[in-house]
């Protein structure tokens, strides 16, 4: 019997150690993965096998200068049922027939399709939701949600925007402030195998929702909803296509209303204002425009505030320096006709801005001359958007300064050939009657969290643009045109109003279709308040003096007493008068 | 020789029973390897209960039976170790003379199987007869060992001739081929059993280092000759790139997850459908995750004591037939061992090959408890020199 050799021994040997020797660099890369790749590989491998269902943040709530809600969340449910969890399959489709109205034939369809989770029905109310808990079925899910709720239905409508599937802002403030609306979503982990059936006893990690915050707005419920009623009904009484009525804090740029009827109902903003559904994203659009923002239109004879504070900035024009009107100016080899053809005749410039006479705008234009009244259009802030903190806010639709000749600078000065939005007329005219202040129209006051903590105050910064006096004398000529101009209409008994008319026809000129509007202020020594109403295509008359005016007196006789400003009487003529 | 001596402890406790105890110079040992019995028990207790840890998620979900593969894997134990008693009981040497026999019987199986096996893609690697199902390529390892062990045993003078030691593995090439064909994993395997016997059989070193060049560099040919081994090769490089890195990848996150002590017995999460047919290649994978580095440098030590029970009762049998047919056995236990833990943690590319005693198969099983019983049949007539 032959016994294994010597060399034999030694290979087995080296067989033998390089064996171990494989095994060491094994145990070696184990080392390696197990401890220093293991945090990274763990984190892989939790990421796949935990399920997540996000516990939604509830979105902050918009909040009125009073305290009232004009935006919250209301608690629904969503029902799901899980086919490997079910036990009883034919109580849960019962339960599915009795709580939530589905056919026999449907709920059992739902509860005998294999699937992991089942939707069975979204946005289910609270109360339902509960009692379908209640019936402690295995197998069944109800998962609570927040979802947007505005309480007003259409107040203010285009202003506070809406939320989508996943509520997030949309348009309007709910998707300009939407990084302190929104919150921070938590989220549920749960353990699953591969196919996404959860581990019993796995446990759950919670990750807590951070809720949104709440969003304090200078508008005003009250004279929100006021201002939308009377909008409602000049619309109604002028045939109106359309009516804006803005109101505004002309000292520090607060909107306290911003109506843009139609409004649409904010808990329904796929149903359009004639109560039909559609996915038609020009017509939605169209219908959720806020047309005080992202609408320009020719402002007319209101801008004429805009001429004479230029010409009184540059000491041009003396309020009793004499005019004549024989009912239109030549300007170069241009006839432009005066609003009244038989002409104003002899008047003064206080006369002039009463009568709103157009051949007298002209000629202040002319003697500012281009230069310089671009100058001036681009320190009052026209040039620029106004910032409001509103999506979607549409330019100056303004003439390249070098192409403008004497005929468009005659144009320009009474309001014509060119665009601007209702909110820049509004914060421009407010700037030059506030004392010579430009302000930053807003609608957001404040940011406070669900206690109540200040998070962040909205705080806007303004240049001088005109001389305290000059604001003076535009206070003083504007009063006079609602005491005795153009502007009687808007006078309320017992208030000092300032105010300025506008009608102006829309382009095409040909198809007659005009734009009513006026700008008014109160009290005129001390502006608080001021509101611009613009009614766009009225039928019949279509006078701003004699449409639009009265909208404006018809909220100052309401809202003045409610604001707490009292009675005064009118302005006496400024006794500084131009050199 | 005290040395020596020390070197077989158990062997020389158990000796001191049973022989003389004045005997000095070569004694021999009547009873077997008790050690290596143990240890084959023990690993073969701790992979069922490792086996059910694994596969219960997927036996209840296709089978609707948590204990499927485990009870098939007892089955097939229990069949092994009846096989390992008549190997134990009855004289080894017998398989010198069905070496032939056995060798043309392997291949003839595994050219059967091509034709009338079943498989998953076009490869057929299993026999299924009735609800057995038997994969001749485990059959043919053993075959190649035992022929293996004769043909270099009966020729030792001719063994030292490197010529002939080619000519020994030329005998081996139509098994290979045929394996290859349905199964490159393990005739790798059985290529490398093969190497390492003629290697073991040889007196000289060098030829040896030129062949293991030359395989390395056919190697390297092979995988860029193929495209979809190429895949591999990329899903090896970087498993997070590819869609076939997939399963090293849940691999890799179910080791990584275990941790220095691992999440406990049964607690793994990767084994419920993360990690492919867990039970089978990937079972290692399942050890590290539940385990931990402690459990799985555990396991690999105990294959490493199994093998140093192969060294002793190799370099001690009584003869050389035996002590290469323990050499062979060796081979077959440490090169699975290997590639199969390479494989899991990723230190080579995906190649299918099991964890001898612990992953899920039963014709492995079967086998290797034969297997084992004829290493301790060789172990029953140790001489140990004093």
């Amino acid at each position: 019997m032959e016994r294994s050799k010597n060399f034999m021994k030694k290979k087995i040997t080296l067989i033998g150690a390089l064996f171990f020797l494989v095994f060491l660099v094994l145990m070696g890369r184990l080392v390696y993965l197990m401890v220093f790749q293991s945090e990274y590989y763990s984190q892989k491998a939790e990421d796949i096998e935990e399920r997540e269902r996000d516990i939604k943040a509830a979105r902050g709530r918009l909040i009125d200068a009073d305290g009232k809600i004009l935006a919250t969340n209301e608690t629904v449910c969503t029902v799901s049922v899980i086919h490997s969890q079910i036990t009883d399959a034919d109580a849960v489709a019962d339960m599915l027939v009795k709580e939530l109205g589905l056919t026999e034939e449907e709920a059992r369809k739902r509860v005998e399709k294999v699937s992991s989770i089942e939707r069975v029905k979204t946005n289910v109310p609270k109360e339902t939701g509960d009692a379908i808990r209640a019936y402690d079925l295995d197998g069944v899910k109800v998962d609570e949600d927040y979802r947007r709720y505005y309480p007003y239905d259409e107040l203010a409508s285009k202003v506070l925007g809406f939320t989508g599937g996943d509520n997030q802002g949309i348009v309007g403030l709910e998707s300009r402030y939407e990084s302190y609306l929104k919150g921070t979503d938590g989220k549920i982990l749960t353990l699953t195998d591969s196919r996404g059936v959860e581990l019993k006893d796995a446990g759950e990690s919670r990750l807590e929702p951070v809720n949104g915050s709440d969003l304090y707005l200078t508008l005003d419920y009250n004279i929100q909803s006021y201002a939308q009623q009377l909008a409602e009904k000049a619309m109604e009484e002028c045939q109106a296509s359309a009516v804006e009525l803005l109101v505004m804090n002309p000292k520090n740029g607060e909107i306290i209303a911003m109506v843009n009827v139609p409004e649409f109902n904010l808990n329904d903003p796929f149903v359009l204002t004639d109560g039909t559904e559609t996915s038609d994203m020009d017509l939605l659009n169209e219908m959720w425009r806020n047309a005080c923002v992202s609408d320009t239109y020719e402002p007319g004879s209101t801008f004429k505030i805009i001429t004479t504070a230029a010409a009184l900035e540059e000491h041009l024009v003396t309020l009793d320096e004499q005019f004549s009107c024989s009912g239109a100016i030549m300007v170069e080899d241009t006839r432009i006709r005066c609003h009244k053809t038989t002409g104003h005749g002899p008047e003064t410039f206080v006369d002039a801005i009463k009568n709103s006479c157009n051949p007298v705008f002209i000629q202040l234009g002319l003697r500012i001359g281009v230069e310089k009244y671009f100058s001036y259009f681009r320190q009052f802030g026209l040039a620029k958007k106004t910032g409001i903190d509103l999506p979607g806010e549409a330019n100056t639709i303004m003439h390249a300064e070098e192409n403008v000749g004497p005929v468009e600078l005659a144009t320009i000065s009474f309001g014509q050939s060119f665009q601007i939005s209702a909110v820049q007329l509004a914060a421009t005219v407010s700037s030059l009657i506030n004392g010579g202040i430009r302000i930053t129209p807003h609608v957001a006051r404040e940011v406070r969290d669900t206690q109540g903590n200040l998070i962040k105050e909205f705080t806007y910064e303004g240049e001088r643009i005109v001389s305290e006096e000059t604001s003076g004398t535009l206070r003083y000529l504007l009063n006079q045109v609602v005491s005795s101009g153009t502007g009687r209409n808007g006078d309320v008994e017992g208030y000092a109003i300032g105010g300025k008319t506008a009608t102006s026809q829309t382009l095409p000129r040909s198809n007659g279709r005009y734009i009513a509007s006026f700008i008014g202020f109160a009290p005129a020594q001390d502006p608080q308040v001021l509101a611009l109403v613009i009614i766009h295509d009225p039928q019949g008359i279509y006078y701003g003096g004699t449409i639009a005016a009265p909208v404006v007196r018809e909220l100052f006789e309401n809202i003045l007493p409610y604001l707490g400003i009292g009675k005064s009487e009118d302005l006496a003529e400024p006794s500084l008068q131009n050199p | 020789m005290a040395e020596k001596v020390r070197s077989g402890g158990r062997i020389r406790a158990r000796k001191e029973k049973t022989v003389h105890r004045a005997a000095r110079g070569v004694k021999k040992v009547r009873y077997i390897d008790y050690t290596l019995l143990f240890m084959v028990i023990f690993l073969l207790g701790f992979g069922m209960v490792m086996l059910y840890s694994t596969s219960a998620y997927n036996a209840t979900l296709r089978m609707g039976d948590s204990a499927y593969y485990l009870k098939r894997q007892m089955m097939a134990a229990a069949l092994g170790f009846a096989g390992m008693f008549v190997c134990v009981k009855m004289d080894y040497r017998i398989f010198q003379k069905l070496s032939g026999l056995a060798y043309i019987g392997s291949l003839a199986l595994c050219v059967l199987v091509i034709f009338l096996g079943s498989g998953k893609d076009d490869s057929n690697r299993w026999f299924r007869i009735g609800g057995l199902s038997i994969q001749p390529s485990e059959i043919a390892k053993v075959a190649v060992i035992i022929f293996l062990a004769a043909m270099v045993s009966r020729a030792p003078k001719q063994m030292r001739d490197f010529k002939y030691c080619i000519r020994v593995i030329a005998a081996i090439l139509p098994l290979f081929a045929v394996v290859a064909y349905t199964n490159l994993s393990t005739a790798v395997i059985i290529m490398g059993i093969a190497v390492i016997m003629v290697f073991v059989a040889n007196p000289n070193y060098k030829p040896f280092f030129a062949i293991a060049g030359v395989m390395v560099v056919a190697v390297i040919v092979f995988i860029n000759m193929a495209s979809y081994r190429q895949d591999r090769i990329q899903a090896w490089l970087d498993p997070e790139s590819t869609d076939k890195g997939y399963q090293t990848l849940q691999g890799l996150y179910a080791i990584g997850s275990g941790g220095l002590f691992g999440k406990g017995l049964g607690e793994s999460v990767q084994k419920l459908g993360f990690v492919p047919e867990a039970q089978n290649d990937m079972i290692f994978s399942i050890i590290c995750e539940e385990l931990g580095l402690f459990g799985a440098i555990c396991v690999i030590l105990m294959f490493l004591l199994l093998l140093w029970r192969f060294m002793v009762i190799a370099n001690h049998a009584k003869d050389m037939f035996g002590s290469y047919l323990v050499i062979g056995i060796m081979a077959h236990i440490a090169l699975q061992v290997i590639l199969n833990i390479a494989v899991v943690t990723n230190t080579i590319p995906n190649t299918g090959i099991t964890l001898p005693f612990i992953s899920y198969g039963g014709t492995s099983i079967a086998i290797l408890l034969t297997e084992m019983g004829v290493a301790l049949s060789v172990s029953k007539g140790l001489q140990i020199d004093m």
